[in-house]
Order: structure tokens, then sequence, then C-alpha cells
């Protein structure tokens, strides 16, 4: 028998349970990508139905209707339109909750007017009882046309039998539930007339939204005697969604009832303590001091293991390879590159659990509540509190969540100052700089002075982004008509499930994103550090063998010089040298300067170069990248490089400059211009600069 | 009693009146913020914006710019 494979289309309002229907559904089967073009995630996942029948089963973005106003929600109209796409679903999926069905009903009529079979799952049902709610299934299946599935993703309770209407989804009707077209007889008539192989509601769609298709073009539906203005339009389309509403009220106040007197109100009161004017300021930052406090405590011993590993691993491989340049890739630039992306693991995890959590719960937007007034002083919107903390993991699906910010300054304004956050690829560096120059004391008795400078070093970051949010704010003068609407959705314990395949995900994406570039990075710095272009470099044993003639050296003394001789000839070294006038009064030599020079392509890069710089010029792979760090001194003055001046010039240099090329790139795409992303890596990177400078000169 | 949402006091109720396509955000209405629908103010933030409505069985979150737009007509306890 020939396998079938059907496409499956996970749609729904935000904080319905999409995800966990997802999850529940595929497991972790799942593949994440971006759409073409755009930077919107797009999450398709396997799930085999039965014997014969397997599904790719898409999840798109959460959104509350089909008229869309971000480039999410645009996805999702464009796949439920272009039937030519390969992932055009065969079977529409609405997964709606119980307590907010009437709002995620909206959503359900208007995907059933695309005349593709459609099924609706209604999701939480294990808090029906909690709630006093009852539901009439024939009726409501019935009246809406369709199949009703119901599921709980927390109790895994109708997943089973929801595959199996899944397979049977040719027997499900594609007529739509109401006749939405009655707003405007006249109208719909003549538009029926002129296109009639075309579905009514897609013309529809396509006339008030800004997306267009090859076979359907939005000038030639425009340019019609019959057309109407843009304000008519808006009216027709207030008109279509009152009208939706009328019905989904009339059939629910059948077929969906609520008995009060048994609803218990566990929200209403932790919303008054966690929206307090003094209750939730006050656990708003224990929360985020908690968080800080751990990741440094929690994650120090898993990286301090990370970290001896590949040390370990490297002098493995130089005693059991074949010595040459091969052995030599492998050991000072591969092993050493790869330790320098895994160490990031244990904190970047830490932090996605956090957000993760924090997101899940519903206490994410509590705090856009509680933040808004404040926040617009800066420009900012409560919803840009989002993109500050998830920016905390990383810039980059953070500027891509300041999408659902309704004003286009506030989303401006959040995009640019958001790279000032204090992303987990500034942690290493923090982490190794810190652990170099900080003592390793407590203060209080309970507070660690390295998790302290830590926690400084966060704060600074997001007083840095709201500062300069407020001279952006007064600066930029744009005038947008404003809105802003947030759902605050019940309170829900966060699923294992959902947050852990979340975290393993994001760790994943990170480390082969990050990962590819710092790989690649640590090759071609291992060879330009392992090359050199004069007779300087290839004669370097012979030059310094006799420059030492007189003197008694050991023999590994000896094999020291003559490495750092050949690092000071190599290209690196070259390189590093010529722009060594310009980073010297900031307390750096030539080797940081070659790592600051790399981490413009990603700020993570700084310690696997170092790492591979150190590796090459020394003769001992045992040590830790820390140790070596902290054993180098200024041939000069032998004064330690990495000293608290330095040190702390360093921190600040890494807390301010724009080192992130694909931050850059995503900034270019979500403002579609190249002056943002231009301006803040001048502005910030200058910035950076005059800040270390000033700070090395006072602290020397 | 006509006034606007603004004008609520914590834990009053009110029903929404006609209004206005090109002043209301489509979005909002497919929130649920529709004429004749009840309307139950349930947290005003600190600093007395933005405000947490109940709208017929919907909980969001608006600012008071949009809220003095809508009109409402209180309902007696």
């Amino acid at each position: 028998m020939s396998k079938e494979n059907i496409n499956v289309a996970l749609i729904g309002n935000p904080n319905t349970g999409k995800t966990s229907v997802f999850n529940q559904l595929t497991g972790l089967n799942q593949q994440v990508g971006n759409y073409p073009g755009i930077t919107v995630e797009k999450k398709v996942g396997f799930c085999k139905l039965s014997n014969n029948i397997n599904a790719n089963v898409i999840d798109l973005p959460g959104t509350y209707s089909l008229n869309a106003s971000s480039a999410d929600e645009n996805v999702v109209i464009e796949l439920l339109l272009n039937k030519k796409d390969k992932l055009f679903p065969d079977v529409i999926v609405v997964v709606s909750e119980v307590e907010n069905l009437k709002r995620n009903l909206l959503l359900f009529t208007q995907i059933k007017d695309l005349e593709i079979p459609t099924i609706l799952v209604i999701n939480m049902i294990d808090r029906m009882e909690l709630k006093g709610i009852s539901l009439d299934i024939p009726f409501l299946e019935e009246q809406l046309n369709t199949k009703i599935e119901l599921v709980s993703s927390r109790k895994n309770v109708g997943f089973e039998e929801l595959k199996s209407l899944i397979t049977s989804y040719k027997t499900i009707s594609t007529e739509p539930c109401l006749n939405a077209s009655s707003i405007d007889d006249e109208y719909f008539d003549n538009l029926r007339k002129t296109f009639p192989n075309q579905s009514l509601y897609k013309l529809w769609l396509v006339i008030t939204q800004d997306v267009n298709f090859v076979d359907l073009n939005r000038k030639t539906l425009k340019n019609q005697s019959f057309t109407k203005t843009d304000s008519e339009l808006k009216k027709l389309q207030q008109k279509e969604t009152i009208k939706r509403y009328q019905f989904i009220n009339d059939i629910l106040k059948i077929g969906h009832k609520i008995n009060s007197a048994s609803a218990t109100d566990l929200r209403s009161k932790l919303d008054r303590v966690l929206t307090h004017k003094f209750w939730g300021y006050l656990i708003f930052f224990f929360i985020l001091f908690g968080i800080f406090q751990s990741i440094f405590e929690w994650s120090k011993i898993p990286m301090d293991i990370i970290d001896h590993a590949f040390a370990n691993l490297s002098s493995l491989a130089n005693k059991f390879l074949p010595p040459g340049s091969f052995t030599n890739l492998i050991a000072q630039g591969i092993i050493p590159g790869i330790g320098g992306i895994l160490i990031f693991i244990p904190q970047i995890t830490f932090l996605f659990l956090f957000i993760s959590v924090l997101e899940e719960s519903g206490y994410m937007s509590r705090v856009v509540f509680l933040m808004d007034k404040i926040m617009r002083k800066f420009g900012l919107s409560g919803k840009s509190i989002v993109p500050l903390i998830s920016g905390t993991a990383c810039a980059i699906p953070a500027i891509m969540a300041t999408r659902n910010i309704e004003n286009w300054k506030e989303r401006l304004i959040t995009i640019l100052v958001t790279p000032f956050t204090t992303c987990s690829a500034r942690l290493p560096v923090y982490a190794i700089i810190i652990g170099l120059v900080i003592p390793d004391k407590f203060v209080f008795g309970f507070l660690n002075l390295q998790g302290l400078t830590l926690m400084f070093l966060y704060l600074l970051g997001f007083g840095m982004a709201i500062f300069s949010a407020y001279i952006l704010h007064k600066v930029l003068k744009l005038n947008c008509k404003t809105f802003f609407v947030v759902e605050m959705p019940n309170y829900k314990l966060p699923m294992l499930k959902n947050v852990l395949i979340n975290v393993i995900e994001k760790t994943k994406a990170f480390v082969f994103g990050a990962g590819k570039i710092i790989l690649s990075i640590s090759i071609v710095l291992w060879f330009l550090a392992s090359n050199g272009p004069t007779k300087n470099f290839s004669d370097a044993d012979a030059i310094i063998t006799s420059k030492t003639e007189n003197s008694s050296l050991t023999k590994v003394e000896l094999k020291n010089k003559v490495a750092s001789y050949k690092l000071e000839n190599s290209y690196i070294g070259i390189m590093g040298k010529s722009i060594e006038p310009a980073i010297s009064p900031l307390g750096y030599d030539w080797k940081i300067g070659i790592a600051i020079i790399s981490s413009f392509a990603a700020r993570e890069v700084f310690v696997g170069t170092l790492a591979t710089i150190y590796s090459v010029g020394g003769s001992d792979n045992e040590a830790t990248i820390k140790n070596k760090m902290a054993a180098e001194v200024h041939p000069e003055t032998g004064i330690k490089i990495f000293n608290f001046a330095s040190g702390i010039s360093l921190l600040l240099f890494y807390a301010f400059a724009m080192q992130c090329a694909s931050t850059l790139a995503v900034v270019k795409k979500e403002t579609n211009s190249w002056k943002w992303p231009l301006g803040q890596l001048i502005f910030m990177s200058a910035f950076a600069y005059f800040v270390a400078l000033i700070t090395y000169q006072i602290l020397k | 009693m006509q006034t606007t949402i603004a004008n609520l006091k914590k834990g009053e109720k009110a029903i929404i009146k006609d209004f206005d396509a090109d002043i209301i955000p489509l979005k909002l209405l497919e929130m649920g913020c529709l004429p004749g629908n009840t309307v139950e103010l349930l947290q005003i933030a600190p600093f007395g914006d933005p405000l947490y409505l109940d709208i017929n069985g919907s909980h969001l979150a608006i600012r008071m710019e949009t809220a003095r737009d809508i009109q409402v007509d209180r309902i007696k306890k």
C-alpha cells in the first residue's frame, strides 16, 4: 500500500496552547526555519497519523484574525491563500481554548470561509469543571459545520481521537458556516461576477490586505467600476466583524454554558498582587535579580567542566595524533573553537528556561501592563519589556519580538536600543574577564562579588538602552497614530514539555547558528597565526637561537620564546601590531586587539579567538584558557595584561559596542533600511571606545 | 449614564455604545470590543494607565487615550 503524505496547518489565537498541541502531535520531530525572505519563524513537525498516512504539521504564528496587521500574520494569509505552496494545507486545525471560545471562534469563522476542510480543537478542557463550563458539542458541530475535538494538552487527552479525525479529513465539510457577504450584497455580487473562478473570501482578503498573488493582483481588483474607498472598506470590515460576532454570540448562547457559582477566582487575586503599585514592582525586581544571580551561580560548575574538558582534549589530540599541521589545526584551531561555543550552553539554557517560564505562565503580560506608563516616558511601549528581557538571551529573536508593538516609533526605538541589553554572547566574555579581575569574595555573607558585578553589567545594559531610548524619543520626529492593546491571558502552570522543547530548540539554533561563525573564524585565525609573510616567521628558530646564545635558557623557555616570536611575525601578529596604537590607550595589547576585531562578526568569538591565539603562542596545551590569560604579562612593563583597569575597560567596551553581524542583518530586515543598522554600528562602537578609553585612563 | 471607558471606576461595569470605524482600530473590535458588549474595569495600572478590562469575557489592557474614544453607558449597581 502506498503511503500518503498530507499537510496539516495549526492555527489559532495567541495563548490558546496551540504550540502545546503542536508539541503533543509531533514531539521532538520538529524543524525550525524561516519563511523565505522574512524572519518569521517557520515550524514544521512530523506526525504519523495511521499506518499509511503521515502528516507534515505546520505551526503557524498565533493570530487573532485573518485581517493581518503584522509580518507574522501575513505569513498565515499567504500560506492559506496560495494553493501552489508546497505546504498548502489539506486540512486546517483551528486551536481554541475553552475559556475564550467566543474570541477564538472569530478566527474560526474566517478560516471556514476559505473552503478548506477545517477541524475545531477546543483545548484546556481540564479547566471546564473548575470554571463551571458545559458545552453542547453536537449543536456546535452542526452550527459551525465542522467536527470538534476536545483535548487537554496538559493531561494528554484527546490526541489519538484528533489524529483519527485528521485522517478522515476528506469527510469534513468545506462549506462556510455563515454568509458574511450579506453585509453588502451588491458589492459582493459584483465581485463574484467579475471573478467567477475565485473564492469570494479570498478576493475580499486580497482587497483589504497587503498581499499579492500571481493569479490575483490587488491593482486589478481595486480598479473595478464598483470599487470602494479605503474608509468604506474599513467600515465594511467592521461590519463583517460585528456580523461574525453576532453569529458566534447566538450559537454560544445555546452551546456554551457557564455556571458562574462554581467559578473560582485565582486570577483576580493574583492580578491584585502582581500588578500592585508596590508589590508588583518589588516582585518583578526580585524575579529579575533571582534570574541573574542563578545564571551566574548555577552555570559555573558545568562551564568549568566544559572548559577543562576541551583543554584536555586539545592535549590528547597533540599527544596521540602524528605531529604536523593537520594535528595543529585540530588541536589549536578546531578544538578550542568548538569549546568556545559549547561553553555557552549552560548559561543560555538557564536564560531561555527562565524566559520561557515567564512567558508560558502569563506573567509577562502583567509586566507589560505594569511597565507601560513608565516605558512610554522613554519613547518605548510596555511591550518593549519582552524584547528587552529576551534581549538578555539574544538580540535577534528579541528584535523579531518587537513586531507586536503597534506604534512604529515605539517599535523602531525598541529595535535600536535592544542591542544594548546584555545578550548571552557577552556572557562568556564577561564571565572570563570578571573571573580574572574581580575577586571571588562574598559581601554581606551571601552576595557573590562576581555575581554582583555581572548584575551591575546587566543593569548598565538596561540603563543604557533606556537612556538612549529617551534621547531617540526626543530626537526622532515621527508621527504615528498609536493604539495599544494587550491580551491578559489566564495564569497557567508552565508545561514542562513545552518549556523543555522551547529551551532545546533555542539552544540548538544558537549553538549551530553562532557555531558556524565561531568555528570558521577560529580556523581562519589559526591559519593566520600559524603562517607569516617574512623570513622572520620561517626562520624564527634560528633567529631566537642566535639571539640567546649567551644566556642560559632551559629548553622550555627557549621553545616559548620561539613560539611567541613566531606569533608576533605571523599575519595576525602583523595585523594586531598595526592597530595596537589605537587600542593601547584603552589598556589592550595587540592580542586583545585581534580578539576585538574578530568580535565584530560576533562577540562570542572573543574567548575562542584568545583561546586560539594563546594555544598557538604557547607550547603548554594543558592549561585552560583562563589560566593562560591570567599568566599573560606585558613584555616591556611586566604588568599583567588582564589587570583591574584594562579588565573594567574591556567589560565596558563589550557592554556598549555593536559587535554582531547577525543583529545588524536582522535590524536591516525589520526596518527595511541600512540607515538604522549602520547608525547603530557607528554610534554604539564609537561610544564604547570613548567610555573604555576614559575608564582605563582614570583607573590605571 | 453616558461616559467613556476612561471615566469608569475600578469594578464598574458599562455597555459599549456605537462607535466610529475610523477611530477604533479593527484589532480591538476583533478582540471583542463591540457595541452592545459589557465592559468591566478590573484594574488600573500604577500611575493611572493602562486600563485592564474584561470585555465580554475577553481580558485585555488598553491605554487611556484609546479608552477615551470608547463611549459607554454605565450600568447602575
